[in-house]
């Protein structure tokens, strides 16, 4: 969708518009994905808040959502089907949520497809119990099985979809296929009907093959299996072929020019990693893609302030303030920031010592402050005054905000260095970056929050 | 046995673990499941074949750690050949799809090959008759899976009654559920993993399952403690202007360096008390689940070699040896 990013600079990534994409009509369906834990749940719930707020009759399909988050939007009870969130839509938006119940969604196929008697025989044998909750890919299967059915109802002008938590983000597209083929594949059409396979020559091979396998399987895992496996593959017949055909319109679904992905990474080397083959797999597979969420990124209201700088500004009010200030203007000459504003009068900073030097606990966990500096004993008689203390309790907090800065600023440089691999290896991508927020996004306040963020693309400096 | 939530570095950990172990002249195995080449990758090494590799020397030169990636494809066509001396037929099951047929359709045995390849390591003895390996430390699947991954039993015995998969399956489920066997599980002080860990407990001792310890991993330092915290949230901005200038940030007169930095700094902080209030919370949680624990801090420069060697003495120094 290249209608939706703006253009920012030569070396920062273009900027994915977020609101554009929600509210152009021709956006149909959106796909969240990306590696686990990313926050694809929470984007894509996200998303739909938003949208519903700008006036789309979303609905959003989440898959395995954080317990309260689920709460929050009243789906957590498991029915497979969308329910309103109220209090979220405005100028004729409507927000619909549902949780994805996966077995629920392959019972539901074989119901569809299979008269009372054979269903039920289906859903109570202990083979298609075990594929169906179990199987590495029904999930994925089931979430574009899902994804096909609500678009099918054309009852919303937007779908939101997220995607599983599978380790890697092309499992989703990877998935069904893998379990289409399987329910269609030779093995299956073997024990199904040996003599309807293969030609003359085949024939032989295949029937040996046949006998000699079918031998071992029950010698192996006891004939009641196979037999098990056998009853399961003759029930499903007619479905069989069914299987494959589905995957492969939802596959359609999602090369659709209504199709928007989004992939969604945090700024760390494996998500990122995950999302660039992601990239490259869409572009590969003709699906369009709108942009990358770059989620949970770390950023300051203080950037001006380096590392450094903030760590050697600590140092100075745990060793004894002004004495050290030379450090300090060192480095603010580096950083060329402008020259000292207030000088404290030499008494204050006297006393100021003397109280540190009292101070027995400091800054947890900064070992460095752990001995007093050397000029501390030297002044140890000196008097103390409630005034001082005061000084030294400040002096200590600074130093610890200014240690914490440090740390939030070498977050920033990490995250930085990671992204600018990903941005060198695909500048063409469109990128919004969605701030860490402190705490879990639990409620529709916090999605509200994340929808902004998402809306605006850079982070409010967290 | 190393599980936890996803991404919560249940890989990491056991690789840690694994070093921790190996004591001076002996011996660990560590071994992955999910054909991911997880730990080749973290140990900078070649992609593991199916066979056991050394990997590492433990720190200070204590034992060795091997390394394998157990593959259930290949273990079913070991375990068919060991019984039914299959040889070019095997090949040709698996040109059928058999193989991937029957490892796939039955997760539980899939399973039972996985862990019972694991048992075979805990179990084996050299000419001497001394077990080949101290400990086996898995990488195992993620806590969503892992009573099920386990409970080979339940699973395979409701698909194969009898016949050596189902034997296969009892002396698998003998070992794991005896007290030489422990599931660790790898959280972080995070909402979701929490939850997941509690759930995961509760469903493994259901599951009559051994659950070992929770290990906390990924711990931040707190640089601020809780006084300062809640003193940097009363009004002490001109003080702390002052403090900031008198380190050498400029003025802390309004528009001076020193004063434009207060409020973002103070807005850090208590973003940062807002963090450490949460995972006072979880912790609280993983108090109330009663079981030992280890904490492994967050590398703030990332993994490497190196850090994994520190996550091991850390374990060591949190007597994981004894
Ligand atoms: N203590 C730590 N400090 C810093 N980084 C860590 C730490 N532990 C793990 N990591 C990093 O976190 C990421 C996830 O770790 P790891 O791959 O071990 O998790 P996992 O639980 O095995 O993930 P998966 O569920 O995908 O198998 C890796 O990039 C790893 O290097
Ligand atoms: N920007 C953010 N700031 C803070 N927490 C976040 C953010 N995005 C996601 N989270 C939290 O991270 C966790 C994992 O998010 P989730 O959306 O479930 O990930 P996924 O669906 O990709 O596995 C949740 O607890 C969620 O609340
Ligand atoms: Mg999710
Ligand atoms: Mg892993």
């Amino acid at each position: 969708m290249s209608e939706g990013e703006d253009t920012v600079g030569m070396d920062t990534p273009p900027r994915l518009a977020v609101d554009r994409l929600l509210d152009d009509p021709e956006t149909r369906i959106v796909v969240c994905c990306g590696a686990g834990g990313v926050g694809k749940t929470t984007t894509a719930a996200a998303l739909g808040v938003r949208a519903a707020g700008r006036g789309r009759k979303a609905v959003v399909l989440t898959i395995d959502p954080a317990r309260r988050l689920a709460q929050s939007m009243g789906i957590d009870s498991l029915d497979n089907t969308p329910r309103k969130v109220e209090t979220v839509g405005a100028g004729g938006g409507e927000l619909h949520a549902m949780m994805l119940d996966m077995k629920r969604t392959f019972d539901e196929i074989v119901e569809a497809h299979a008269d009372g008697e054979r269903a039920r025989a289906i859903l109570a044998n202990p083979f298609y119990q075990s594929l169906s909750a179990g199987f590495a890919g029904t999930q994925e299967y089931m979430a574009m099985e899902k994804l096909g059915q609500l678009r099918a109802r054309d009852d919303w002008d937007l779908i939101i979809v997220d995607t599983p938590p599978s380790r890697s983000a092309l499992d989703f597209l990877d998935a069904p296929k893998r379990l289409g083929s399987f329910l269609d594949g030779k093995f299956i059409r073997v024990l199904m009907a040996p003599a309807k396979v293969g030609g003359r020559a085949g024939m032989k091979f295949l029937n040996v093959g046949m006998s000699m396998m079918t031998g071992t399987l029950s010698k192996l895992m006891g004939a009641s299996l196979l037999k098990d496996v056998q009853t399961f593959v003759a029930a499903m017949d007619t479905m069989f072929g069914g299987f494959r055909t589905r995957a492969d319109a939802t596959f359609r679904l999602l090369q659709a020019p209504g199709t928007a992905f989004l992939v969604v990474a945090a700024p760390e080397p494996d998500a990122l990693r995950e999302a660039a083959y992601f990239v490259e797999r869409l572009a590969a597979e003709n699906m369009p893609l709108a942009g990358l969420v770059l989620n949970r990124v770390h950023g300051s209201g203080a950037d001006q302030l380096s590392a450094e700088r903030a760590l050697a500004a600590a140092e100075n009010l745990e060793e004894g303030g002004i004495v050290d200030q030379e450090s300090g203007k060192a480095g603010l000459r580096d950083s060329g920031a402008e020259p000292t504003g207030t000088a404290e009068p030499a008494g204050s900073t006297q006393t100021d010592r003397t109280a540190r030097t009292a101070q027995t606990t400091r800054t947890a966990n900064s070992p460095e402050t752990g001995s007093p500096g050397p000029e501390g004993d030297t002044e140890a008689g000196s008097t103390e005054s409630g005034v001082a203390t005061d000084t030294a309790v400040v002096d200590r907090i600074t130093a610890g905000l200014l240690r914490l800065h440090a740390e939030r600023m070498q977050v920033i440089a990490r995250e930085q260095r990671t992204r600018d691999r990903f941005t060198s290896l695909h500048p063409e991508v469109a990128v919004a970056e969605v701030a860490a927020l402190p705490g879990d996004v639990h409620d529709l306040a916090g999605l509200r929050a994340i929808g902004e963020r998402l809306a605006a693309g850079v982070p409010a400096g967290a | 046995m190393v599980s936890g939530k996803g991404g919560t570095g249940k890989t990491t950990v056991a690789a840690a673990l694994a070093l921790a172990l190996a004591r001076e002249g002996g011996r660990t195995l560590l071994v992955e499941v999910e054909g991911r080449q997880g730990l080749a990758q973290l140990f900078g090494a070649e992609a593991l074949p199916y066979e056991e590799r050394k990997i590492a020397v433990a720190p200070g030169g204590g034992g060795e750690v091997f390394a394998l990636a157990i593959d259930a494809e290949r273990a079913l066509l070991d375990y068919l050949q060991m019984f039914y001396k299959l040889g070019s037929a095997g090949r040709a099951l698996k040109k059928l799809g058999a193989i991937d047929f029957a490892t796939t359709i039955a997760p539980g045995l899939r399973d039972v090959l996985l862990t019972g390849k694991a048992c075979e390591a805990v179990r084996r003895k050299d000419r001497a008759g001394r077990y080949v390996y101290d400990h086996v430390i898995m990488d195992a699947p993620p806590t969503g899976r892992i009573t099920r991954f386990l409970n080979v039993n339940d699973e395979v015995a409701g698909l194969a009654r009898f016949g050596p998969i189902h034997n296969q399956a009892q002396a698998v489920m003998k070992v794991l559920k005896s007290p030489e066997t422990a599931v660790h599980l790898v959280t972080l002080l995070e909402e979701m993993p929490v939850q997941e860990t509690a759930d995961g407990i509760e469903e493994l001792r259901g599951a009559g399952l051994p659950v070992g310890r929770v290990i906390v991993n990924m711990v931040r330092p707190h640089h601020l403690d809780e006084d300062t915290l809640r003193t940097a949230a009363g009004d002490h901005r001109a003080e702390v202007a002052k403090a900031l200038s008198r380190a050498g940030l400029g003025g802390a007169r309004r528009g001076g360096l020193a004063e434009r930095l207060v409020d973002p700094l103070l807005a850090q902080a208590a973003e940062h008390a807002s963090r450490v209030e949460l995972e006072r919370a979880q912790r609280g949680v993983l108090t109330g689940l009663d079981l030992p624990t280890y904490e492994l801090p967050l590398l703030g420069a990332g993994m490497d070699l190196a850090g994994l060697y520190a996550l091991a003495r850390e374990l060591r120094k949190q007597s994981v040896a004894e």
